[in-house]
């Protein structure tokens, strides 16, 4: 088994497990697999899938072998996310207020002022602590033993932390004699983590105690799952917009006993949809009057609203430059090199090198409105370059990457898979905190580069290491 | 008084998860006596009344007979156990029970949780049995599946408001279920020209007494063979009975008092019911029996509705 692309040395992290893997009898990991499928079942780990008439809620795949990350390693993947959610905060404040970094040149300014995630509402609002990320999702990959670069950062409304929970919970339950041969740091303090920041960034008038709630669209969106995983965790009301009313610009929740006071909201609920009175006027899982609550400094909302244009993918190509700006210093976790197709030298290169490249919207997500060249039909591949010509500002482009992999179950053996890596980073105005691990997305289909759930993709756990 | 509040919407789908729980549960009983009573000889007529019995028995003739359908063994077997277009089917209501709880994940412990979600994924499971054999197998596994929930929720759920509002929809589902059963063999069952007292008459008694798992607390309590007067008395007076109406009405006062207390506040809903239960312990089966069973039981009815209704308005919106 190899720990990452090109080399057929198993990597110091995993010995300890090739080790136990070659000890184990050949349908250990078999049965394992399906025990896995029956308590995710039985638990009700699902996620939604839209358009799926068939079944609208799935299990996500478990991929029961381990991805493993030496303690060295994580020391520098930390601090390189902490470097780089900082700056992004940074940025934020810096968008919304005295725009700094547009007039040094750093971004262009129409970059961020045609942004369909840039809200004008927010311009010169500072949300408590100048927090706007208060929990952001990086996507890594590993392209070589260089280590590890960005893929995107998700600074809006980052899902899959209860993957990471869950799949910690199932391999203890899994292979308890694994973690006893492993010195594993642990996931679980993800949500005391969760709820001390969520504290921190409450509204002054609050107090000691502020009434924090997850505002979820309702069970019938994708990640509902998780929505009540995370209020069941930090202990506090799972609620939809229903629940909520604004009254003399405060937020209230409807409760058996009458109105109580609402102050911090973990929201699942995208800007777009947050209040019809602000944007847009049919939502039906949004709140009356909240942009007016909290910008009247009333309640917080995590994530800030106008993060989005953070975590843009044309305004990712320009991160490195955003790092060097807000820190001072040079960027430790790279980004993939990438083509801006807005600019013409660059697109013109894309255009020439089509079946090689991987070309993305810089508005999609979930895998969608993508082109993988090496993969596509010469008739897709066509088809997205009139997109291309007719759209260049739409999109980036970027190389095949010679992506990690990790050993995987298939049928009965060990195949290497291409993964991705998801650490949640926690920001409030008391620091910037990153739980031990992270989201692995496996691609399950061979050769396959795309790991997202919605694609047919998989998890993994993932292992930090403490020593 | 505790300070904990919860969201009115919660409040409402715990209710709800309990009513759908227990309706689920009664709808199998009532398949199960169908299939009991349609099993007698055929000299007494009983198939073709069993099945009507049953579907009238559930409180769905009217949207029975919109659906097109006429009483067969296998109809009925379908539109109170699977039919999407019946709201009120044993599918239905797992599936209503298992969204309401799934809107309300956090308020349940994990063990009620996985007793529920277990219910919804057995349906997938179990499909649609065609064959009698299997489909009283699945009868005997929605009886075990709302046991396994009211078990969960009994050994593991805090006695606080969220187990106040599971219990009190159940309760009040329950003294709904019980006095539609009641009414229905009182009124619509014997066929005409069947004598009152008579063998099939018999036997409808004793069903009804299986149907809610009674035939053998009647014989405890009464010592005397099934009459109809005495089952009316054990359904509808008789406080050990968990199925009486009285029982019911005694749960559901309970439980509105816990709420009183935990809150610091009692309300209409309250009030109504203790006055309904003080008129229990004022009354005798004989008195009910002389103004009329079919009256008593609409009355009950209709004031069971009203505190539901109280319910919500004083909780649930």
């Amino acid at each position: 088994m190899s720990g990452h692309a090109g080399s057929d040395q198993v990597r110091p992290s995993y010995r300890t497990l090739a080790r136990w893997l070659e000890a184990a009898p050949a349908d250990l990991l078999q049965a394992r697999s399906r025990q896995a499928e029956l308590f995710f079942r039985r638990m009700g780990v699902t996620f939604a899938v839209y358009g799926d008439v068939e079944s609208n809620e799935r299990l996500i795949p478990f991929d029961v072998v381990p991805r493993i990350i030496g303690a060295a390693e994580w020391e520098q993947l930390e601090k390189g996310l902490k470097q780089r959610v900082t700056a992004i905060n940074a940025f934020l404040k810096d968008i919304y207020g005295p725009q700094e970094c547009i007039k040094a040149g750093i971004v262009p300014a129409e970059l961020i002022f045609t942004n369909p995630h840039y809200r004008p509402e927010m311009q010169g609002r500072r949300p408590p602590g100048d927090i706007w990320t208060h929990i952001c999702g990086v996507d890594l990959v590993r392209t070589g033993e260089d280590g590890f670069v960005v893929l995107e950062d998700n600074c809006r409304t980052p899902s899959g932390v209860s993957y990471m929970l869950e799949n910690r919970e199932m391999m203890m339950r899994l292979f308890p004699d694994l973690f006893a041969e492993h010195r594993i740091r642990p996931v679980e303090t993800y949500t005391d983590m969760l709820l001390a920041s969520l504290r921190a960034s409450a509204p002054e008038h609050a107090g000691a105690d502020p009434n924090i709630v997850v505002l979820t669209p309702g069970p019938y969106n994708s990640a509902y799952y998780e929505h009540s995983f995370l209020a069941d965790k930090l202990g506090v009301e799972l609620v939809e917009g229903g629940d909520l009313f604004v009254n003399d610009d405060i937020v209230f929740m409807r409760t058996t006993e009458g109105p109580k006071r609402v102050d911090v909201i973990y929201r699942r609920v995208d800007d777009d949809w947050i209040d019809p009175l602000t944007f847009r006027p049919d939502s039906t899982v949004g709140v009356p009057g909240l942009m007016a609550a909290y910008t009247a400094g009333n309640v917080t909302l995590s994530n800030a609203v106008g993060t989005g244009v953070a975590d843009d993918k044309a305004v990712y190509t320009y991160m490195p430059e955003i790092i060097r700006f807000f820190s001072g210093g040079d960027p430790i976790l790279g980004n993939v090199p990438t083509w801006r197709c807005r600019e013409p030298a660059a697109l013109k290169e894309v255009l020439e090198k089509l079946p090689e490249l991987v070309v993305k919207e810089v508005g999609g997500s979930g895998g969608y409105g993508m082109l993988v060249g090496p993969a596509s039909t010469r008739a897709e591949i066509e088809d997205f370059r009139k997109k291309l010509i007719a759209d260049p500002d739409d999109f980036i482009a970027q190389p095949t990457l010679a992506l990690s992999t990790a050993p995987t179950l298939d049928g009965g053996s060990l195949s290497p898979r291409h993964v991705d890596l998801r650490p949640f980073v926690l920001s409030s105005p008391a620091g910037v905190r990153v739980a031990p691990g992270g989201l692995t997305r496996v691609a399950l289909k061979a050769g396959s580069l795309v790991v997202n759930s919605s694609q047919g993709g998989g998890t993994k756990d993932t292992w930090v290491l403490d020593d | 008084m505790i300070e904990y509040l919860m969201l009115s919407r919660t409040a409402e789908s715990l209710y709800w998860t309990g009513r759908y729980m227990e309706r689920a549960d009664f709808l199998a009983r009532i398949l199960e006596a169908a299939v009991r009573l349609a099993a007698l000889p055929a000299r007494d007529g009983a198939a073709a009344t069993a099945w009507a019995s049953a579907i009238a028995s559930a409180g769905v003739s009217r949207q029975f007979a919109a659906s097109g359908r006429t009483p067969s063994e296998k109809s009925v077997r379908e539109f109170l156990a699977f039919s999407p277009d019946n709201p009120s089917s044993i599918r239905a209501c797992i599936t209503a029970a298992r969204t309401n709880a799934r809107s309300v994940r956090t308020a349940l412990t994990i063990e009620l949780w996985e007793a529920i979600n277990g219910a919804w994924n057995g349906l997938n499971e179990f499909g649609e049995p065609s064959k009698r054999d299997d489909f009283v197998r699945y009868l005997e596994w929605v009886k075990g599946v709302s046991l396994a929930v009211e078990g969960a929720s009994s050994r593991t759920m805090l006695r606080n408001d969220a187990y106040w509002f599971l219990r009190l929809g159940g309760a009040i589902e329950r003294a709904d279920n019980t006095a539609r059963l009641l009414d229905v063999k009182y009124h619509l069952l014997l066929p005409a020209g069947e004598r009152v007292g008579g063998q099939l008459d018999y036997f409808q008694w004793t069903t009804l007494l299986r149907e809610v798992s009674a035939l053998t607390a009647y014989r405890w309590v009464y010592r005397e063979s099934v009459r109809p007067w005495l089952v009316a008395d054990l359904m509808v007076l008789n406080r050990q009975m968990p199925r009486s109406l009285a029982s019911c009405q005694g749960m559901i006062v309970s439980y509105l008092d816990r709420l009183a207390t935990d809150y610091g506040r009692r309300g209409p809903a309250q009030r109504i019911a203790s006055a309904r239960l003080t008129r229990f312990n004022e009354t005798n089966i004989e008195e009910i029996f002389q103004s009329g069973l079919h009256e008593y039981i609409l009355a009950f009815l209709s004031e069971n509705n009203a505190l539901a209704a109280a319910v919500h308005d004083q909780y649930l919106v």
